[in-house]
């Protein structure tokens, strides 16, 4: 070292990591470990992406009614959508009838993407939705105008997922407040009720609900009293997603200040009063996020519902592919309603992601 | 109400209150006439908060009564409410409702509790806004006011429900120290309308101005129950001394002017 007194060397300022090539540096190969990473999964693309791009674009068959060609073919049959997207997507439902599925889905979306809107959370949009979904059964039901009257066995499809879905959230998330509200209670019998209600649910599969719902429940039924088989589901589907949301709105009342409570207490505000104007509408929000996660896996559950024999969209598909011609093109038929449960989903998920961004920015509240 | 005797509005006997194994309160006897303002103080843990707490039933009491305005606290929800609608409450950490604006806040007791109008309840909540020079802040919400100001607000909202006895606990204590003099004006101001106050603080320049009475507690019970003069010149209790002899050297800094 030079004695103290001398500056250090002027070094040219440092070159800015910019640019394709240092981009690839840092991001692949900063370490050993990086680069051995970097080059296991280029393997692993060079070997597999070939075959994956030939098989689904290069030698897949798109359109065709002739199950033939698809098996000369050595590429996926995407044929096999086209040809079959009437049963995958609507069931059994009559063939010349089911433009009216196609109403009700549009429908349903319509609202649901009306519903993003914060601006439109009032009153108003309630109504909608009541009068959207009784529009929405009524064309679903037919047997007025002319309409064929349409059983809901012969149901399926994504109107029915739509439903089943629409009524499992309508349903459950105002049970599922009262039910954390119950456990909250300082009433011991409600408290013990709520709890064990939750407790229970959670602790069995949805499956078990189901086959319960749909087998066990008309043997316990006085003779000739019986409900439509589609219905219990939808209670079934109800009972199980109220329990899971009761734990995820418990949350946001626990996040609650005890001095919200005691502030509405001191000016003699009524228990409803302080819950539905002081508590919940902070607790809510805190617990976006949770929220819709349950919503999400309540949309991916209604494909539970196959098992019990409801034809669903995934049941719709299964059914589809029940044609022996078509059959062995179960790969490309699963993948196309994975894609449409995504797409479904992941929008969920956005919005809730903006949602939360959206309340986290700006004001307050 | 009898010719030439004041009322007594809050009439407390034999009140004990303990947390587990705690004894917050042991045997609380206290009586206060309509009109008169009490400033309760005392060390940390002396009891002095959950005493007013149990006014309005957000404690409930082990023994004893206490009867406001006529209505004993009891069992009975009807009367819970009855006394929670005769007094109001300004808490340390404000409390005021945050997804409501400073409007909101006021009107949101009007409506609910008073079953007054929207219109009627917009018109008396901005009258109260007025009252704590408040009313430019009216749509704010409580996240965009200072500590003063949302206490300040929470004073209003307690005014607006025009209860019997206004409850302060601590209103001042969660305040950085230049906001403190704002709030203290305001009930200052207030006293001197002669409404009845029971004010735990720690503020003894306010005590000194405004209390009819000063209650000094220590360790659940009342040590003294005297006027201010008498209480802060001659303290009867080597306790209190002790207690006035802290808190005028630590708070001396923060005293609004009397």
């Amino acid at each position: 070292m030079q004695a103290s007194g001398m500056t250090a060397p002027r070094l040219p300022p440092a070159k800015a990591a910019t640019g394709f090539w240092s981009w690839v540096r840092v991001g692949f190969f900063s370490s050993t470990g990086s680069s051995i990473l970097t080059l296991v999964m280029a393997a692993i693309l060079v070997v597999t992406l070939p075959p994956l791009v030939r098989w689904a674009f290069l030698d897949s068959i798109w359109q065709t009614d002739d199950p033939a060609i698809c098996r000369e073919a050595s590429g996926a049959c995407w044929a096999v959508v086209a040809e079959k997207h009437r049963v995958m997507l609507f069931g059994t439902y009559p063939y010349e009838q089911q433009w009216r599925g196609v109403l009700v889905v549009a429908l349903m979306v319509a609202l649901i993407l009306a519903s993003t809107v914060r601006r439109w959370w009032t009153p108003k949009l309630l109504m909608a939705w009541v009068a959207g979904l009784a529009v929405a059964l009524a064309l679903q039901f037919g047997g007025f105008l002319g309409l064929e009257f349409v059983q809901t066995t012969m149901w399926g499809g994504l109107p029915l997922t739509m439903f089943i879905f629409v009524g499992t959230i309508a349903g459950g998330m105002p049970f599922a407040v009262l039910l954390a509200l119950g456990r909250q209670s300082d009433m011991p019998i409600i408290q013990k009720l709520s709890a064990g209600y939750i407790e229970t649910i959670r602790g069995i599969p949805l499956v078990n609900i189901l086959f319960m719902a749909a087998l066990m429940f008309p043997l316990f039924m006085p003779e000739g009293v019986n409900f439509d088989k589609l219905l219990r589901a939808q209670v079934g589907m109800i009972m199980f997603f109220a329990a899971y949301t009761a734990e995820s709105v418990r949350g946001g009342l626990q996040a609650i200040p005890r001095g919200q409570y005691e502030a509405a207490d001191s000016l003699g505000v009524s228990y409803w009063d302080r819950t539905f104007k002081i508590v919940l509408p902070q607790a809510l929000r805190i617990v976006i996020p949770p929220i819709v996660n349950d919503v999400i896996r309540a949309f991916k559950n209604t494909s539970v519902l196959v098992i019990i024999g409801v034809l669903d969209l995934l049941g719709g598909t299964m059914a589809a592919l029940e044609d022996p011609e078509w059959t062995r093109y179960y790969v490309e038929a699963y993948l196309f309603i994975a894609i449409l449960y995504f797409v479904f989903c992941f929008s969920m998920s956005q919005y809730s992601q903006k949602l939360e961004a959206e309340l986290k920015s700006g004001r307050n509240y | 109400m009898r010719e030439g005797r004041p009322e007594c509005l809050l009439d407390i006997s034999g009140v004990v209150k303990t947390f587990g194994r705690f004894r917050a309160l042991n045997g609380i006897t206290l009586k206060v006439d309509r009109g008169e303002k009490i400033v309760i103080c005392g060390p940390s843990g002396s009891g002095k908060s959950t005493l007013v707490r149990c006014i309005n039933r957000l404690e409930t009491a082990d023994a004893g009564r206490i009867v406001v305005d006529g209505i004993e606290l009891d069992y009975d929800v009807r009367n819970i409410r009855a006394v929670r609608r005769k007094s109001a409450m300004v808490f340390q950490s404000f409390n005021l409702f945050p997804h409501l604006t400073a409007l909101e806040n006021l009107t949101f007791g009007l409506t609910c509790v008073l079953g007054l109008s929207r219109a009627d309840a917009e018109e008396r909540g901005r009258q109260y806004l007025t009252r704590v020079h408040m009313l430019e802040h009216e749509s704010k919400y409580p996240g965009q006011l200072s500590g003063g100001q949302q206490q300040r607000v929470a004073i209003a909202r307690a005014l607006t429900m025009q209860p019997d006895i206004l409850l302060f606990d601590e209103p001042t204590s969660a305040l950085d120290p230049e906001m403190i003099k704002e709030v203290l004006d305001v009930m200052m101001d207030l006293a001197r309308e002669g409404r009845t106050m029971l004010v735990v603080t720690h503020e003894m320049g306010f005590a000194r101005a405004v209390a009819d009475r000063v209650v000094f507690m220590d360790s659940g019970e009342i040590v003294e129950d005297a006027p201010p003069e008498e209480f802060f010149t001659a303290p009867r209790t080597e306790r209190a001394q002790r207690f006035l002899g802290q808190i005028l050297k630590h708070r001396s800094g923060t005293e609004a002017a009397p």
